[in-house]
């Protein structure tokens, strides 16, 4: 019974986003207030139909309803609280469903945080979320209900699939989504601003808190993939260039080249069109992954069970909202006006190459991730597309955006005289060639030519975004107070961006991965570490039995930790599972993950060392942490009072960029 | 005007390329061996090295050539439907055991159940490589002309048995006269 009632609050749902979608627009294209005050209670009502019927979905999986067939699909008497809950969204349906909260809990924020807009724009920004609404509701009922019945009742669940057991799996999709999806609100403003064939740079000032809100997700979402990609699928790696992996990655490109572009926008007044069509394609991006993840389409580690008949839905979805906004954009995108130009060196110059940059290595991504289906389209053979080439392919377009970005980071808006431009910039410089070359060689003794670039441009990207503050604290007046919050998150930003490079390009460059057949007694040496294989023993877990093996690492004699991986073996599926056992620090990680037992007690050993990893993860919260600091800039708080205020003032001493 | 139409352009080539990839299979593979002559070899048996297995003794017949392995996880799950298809005398099995451990082959052999007339010990993996595998578990179904008529890769179930194998298998048998038991 309860289950069916999870079902009708999603019908519900359905009927008062079908309401959100059409009378608000109506309403708006009509100037009848009558119709557009529909608009917020329509949010909302959705929005409490739509969780009653999420947390009645968690309900059937915490009280073991295997009557219902996902639950019985997904989960597992035995399985951990916590996973129970993790595991609505697990697969297909339940994941759908998570999506649809996540849409919906962003539309009510949108309708209560858009009081100060005008009632017409923000009629059609809920319009346009309702018909996205709409059609993936749609897209739940018809093709994949998460409600359906098991007749008769399973006694036992199938259990959840062990790789997704995991406390980063718990996290990783509900943000990633958040990201993911609440790129429909700017793509809504856009829609919206094109709908009333106007922009202004007010506008600009609305979308960006919103885009940068869903950006911050995104990229903490993505972060928390790679993470978890790195520890739980047993080899070490942090990023595969899978398929799904680049569904997530190219809206972030694209998000980042939006919250960029509204930077000018919202400056300057330009840019109108095509930061429009950036939000378009942020969100089509994002609809683009969600059909390539679960059409089958392509091969990927993380493809959901696949069904033509989704995917052609998806792509009906994804043809009629990208489409339609599409066709709104290339009737009305040329009556934007634009005002204002801008010298050849000025931060407007850079802001462009840094968007044509991204979007390029985008471009290249979206390429090479659906080359395979193009070839296999034509009629012209099988292949695959691996990361030599994206890893190719994404340095080409991102070397010079990183030798950019420091620049952009100290010109000022319109023109940027050159003599300033060098002054402000030789102690960056200085600093990025003496510690990017230094610091490798130092440490480790050699390096690259890429290596040293890698770390060159890291050190530069974190010695710019550092200059001003740095300078200002020197100065010792204070100064460093005045800093704004949309500063201070500009340069926090590209600081974890810095922090970034420098941990790709050292555990690229320096990390030692060995295989290795060991048996309990061996002792051995790997980067200056000694590494004893203590012994194994058996374990049990709640849903799993494991071989649990004991390593003690030891520096210079001195014991540094015992580390202890598994090799778990899930009792339901059967299916076996490598956990690994890392010693992290901020200066490197030693991995150790048991591979196959060879018999009289040796087992083959994945064993690695792997230097300044940690960056690579703290520079994507870094740079989230920018993120915050820069939405949360008082300007977009005040925006009631101010908005007649202009924005036109220019500050010489620190150029904004938020 | 024009410049504004770009964008629905490309997504307009993309959504035709999309509708045409859903009704394509991405894992699928064509084997370009299939309806050629098999590829011939001789190796020692897996049980008893001093004996061989070769193409020659697949020849007259109507037969599998199942590619398996005890690190193979797939290859467990197929296991039990390769015994039940032997015990029913569907059709026989030859094994061809890829870069394996001989003796915990054989030991998985008489744990789990031997399905197969015989196994072929493909330490080293070259006529795997000759054959084309590039994972396990893959199942070759062998014409009577010693022709290869198709290539399953991953665990073999009752449905493909029926949905993929059956059809064929008919279809072969009306241009050579199969004994009877071959399509049970």
């Amino acid at each position: 019974m309860i289950p069916e009632l999870g079902q009708l609050s999603l019908v519900l749902a359905l009927c008062l986003a079908t309401v959100q979608a059409t009378l608000p627009l109506l309403g708006a294209a009509q100037g009848r207030a009558d119709l557009m005050a529909l608009a917020r209670p329509a949010a909302a009502g959705q929005f409490v139909f739509v969780i009653a019927a999420f947390l009645i979905l968690v309900q059937a999986f915490l009280v073991n309803d295997f009557s219902v067939l996902y639950v019985a699909t997904n989960s597992n008497s035995a399985l951990p609280v916590a996973y129970k809950v993790a595991a609505v969204w697990s697969a297909h349906e339940g994941s759908l469903l998570l999506w649809i909260a996540i849409l919906s809990g962003w539309t009510f924020a949108v309708a209560a945080g858009s009081r100060h807009l005008p009632d017409v724009f923000a009629s059609r920004v809920l319009g346009v979320l309702g018909i996205v609404s709409v059609g993936v509701m749609l897209f739940t009922l018809l093709t994949s209900n998460p409600f359906a019945r098991l007749q008769p009742a399973a006694f036992e669940g199938n259990d959840l699939n062990p790789l997704l057991q995991d406390p980063a799996l718990v996290m990783h999709p509900p943000i990633l989504y958040a990201g993911y999806v609440g790129l429909a609100v700017p793509f809504g403003f856009a829609v919206a601003a094109l709908l009333s064939a106007q922009l202004s740079q007010e506008w600009a000032r609305w979308t960006r808190p919103w885009t940068i809100g869903a950006w911050i997700f995104l990229t903490i979402g993505i972060a928390l993939g790679s993470w978890w990609a790195y520890y739980e699928l047993g080899w070490g790696g942090w990023w595969f260039w899978d398929p799904v992996e680049n569904a997530s990655f190219m809206p972030w490109l694209a998000a980042t080249a939006l919250i960029h572009s509204l930077a000018v926008t919202e400056r300057r007044g330009i840019f109108k069109s095509w930061t429009l069509l950036l939000a378009i394609t942020a969100f089509s991006l994002s609809l683009l992954g969600t059909f390539l993840v679960r059409s089958g389409i392509l091969i990927s580690v993380h493809a959901f069970a696949s069904d033509p008949a989704r995917g052609l839905f998806i792509l009906v979805l994804l043809s009629v909202i990208s489409g339609g906004a599409l066709i709104l954009y290339a009737i009305r995108a040329h009556r934007m006006n634009q005002d204002g130009g801008f010298q050849p060196l000025s931060r407007e110059s850079f802001l462009l190459l840094n968007n044509i940059l991204l979007m390029l290595a985008a471009g290249l991504i979206l390429i090479g991730t659906l080359y395979p289906l193009f070839v296999d389209a034509l009629g012209m053979g099988k292949l695959s597309v691996g990361p030599p080439y994206f890893n190719l392919v994404f340095l080409l377009p991102t070397l010079p955006l990183v030798f950019l970005m420091g620049v952009g980071m100290h010109s000022f808006w319109r023109t940027m005289p050159k003599s300033v431009l060098v002054k402000r910039l030789k102690i960056p410089i200085i600093l990025a060639l003496l510690f990017g070359i230094s610091f490798p060689l130092a440490v480790f003794g050699r390096a690259t030519i890429l290596t040293l670039v890698g770390c060159v441009a890291g050190m530069w990207v974190v010695a710019a975004a550092m200059l001003e503050p740095a300078q200002r604290l020197i100065k010792g007046d204070g100064s460093i107070l005045k800093i704004r919050r949309s500063q201070w998150g500009m340069m926090v930003a590209h600081l974890g961006v810095g922090i970034f490079i420098l941990g790709v390009t050292v555990t690229s460059s320096y990390s030692i991965e060995t295989d290795q057949a060991r048996a309990p007694g061996d002792s051995w040496e790997l980067a200056g570490y000694q590494f004893v294989f203590r012994s194994t023993r058996d374990v049990i877990g709640p849903n799993y039995q494991a071989v649990e093996g004991e390593f003690e690492v030891r520096k210079d004699g001195r014991l540094l930790t015992v580390l202890t991986p598994q090799k778990r073996v899930y009792r339901v599926q059967q299916s076996p599972m490598t956990e690994a056992a890392i010693q992290s620090g901020l200066r490197q990680d030693i991995f150790i993950a048991l591979g196959d037992s060879l018999g009289g007690g040796a087992w083959s050993l994945r064993v690695q060392y792997k230097p300044l990893i940690r960056f690579i993860w703290l520079g994507a919260l870094i740079m989230a942490l920018g993120g915050i600091l820069a939405a949360s800039d008082i300007r977009y708080r005040r925006q009631k009072q101010n908005q007649s205020q202009s924005s036109h003032d220019i500050d010489g001493s620190v150029a904004e960029i938020i | 005007m024009s410049r504004y139409l770009i964008p629905l352009m490309i997504l307009g080539v993309l959504a035709i390329f999309f509708a045409r990839g859903l009704t394509l299979n991405p894992g699928y593979v064509p084997s370009p061996l299939i309806g050629k002559e098999a590829p011939s070899f001789k190796l020692p048996r897996l049980k008893d090295p001093s004996l061989t297995l070769g193409s020659e003794d697949m020849l007259g017949k109507l037969s599998l050539l199942n590619v398996w392995a005890t690190w193979c996880v797939g290859c467990r799950q197929e296991h039990q439907y390769l015994n039940e298809l032997a015990q029913n005398n569907v059709i026989p099995i030859y094994g061809l055991n890829w870069k394996d451990d001989r003796v915990a082959a054989v030991n998985w052999l008489n744990t789990l159940g031997d399905p197969y007339v015989a196994s072929a010990f493909d330490g080293d993996g070259r006529v795997a490589i000759d054959w084309g595998v590039y994972g396990a578990p893959e199942t070759f179904l062998i014409g009577q002309d010693g022709s290869v008529i198709y290539k399953h890769i991953a665990p073999l179930t009752n449905e493909i048995w029926e949905m993929e194998f059956l059809p064929l298998i008919q279809k072969h048998c009306q241009k050579f006269s199969c004994s009877s038991g071959d399509l049970e």
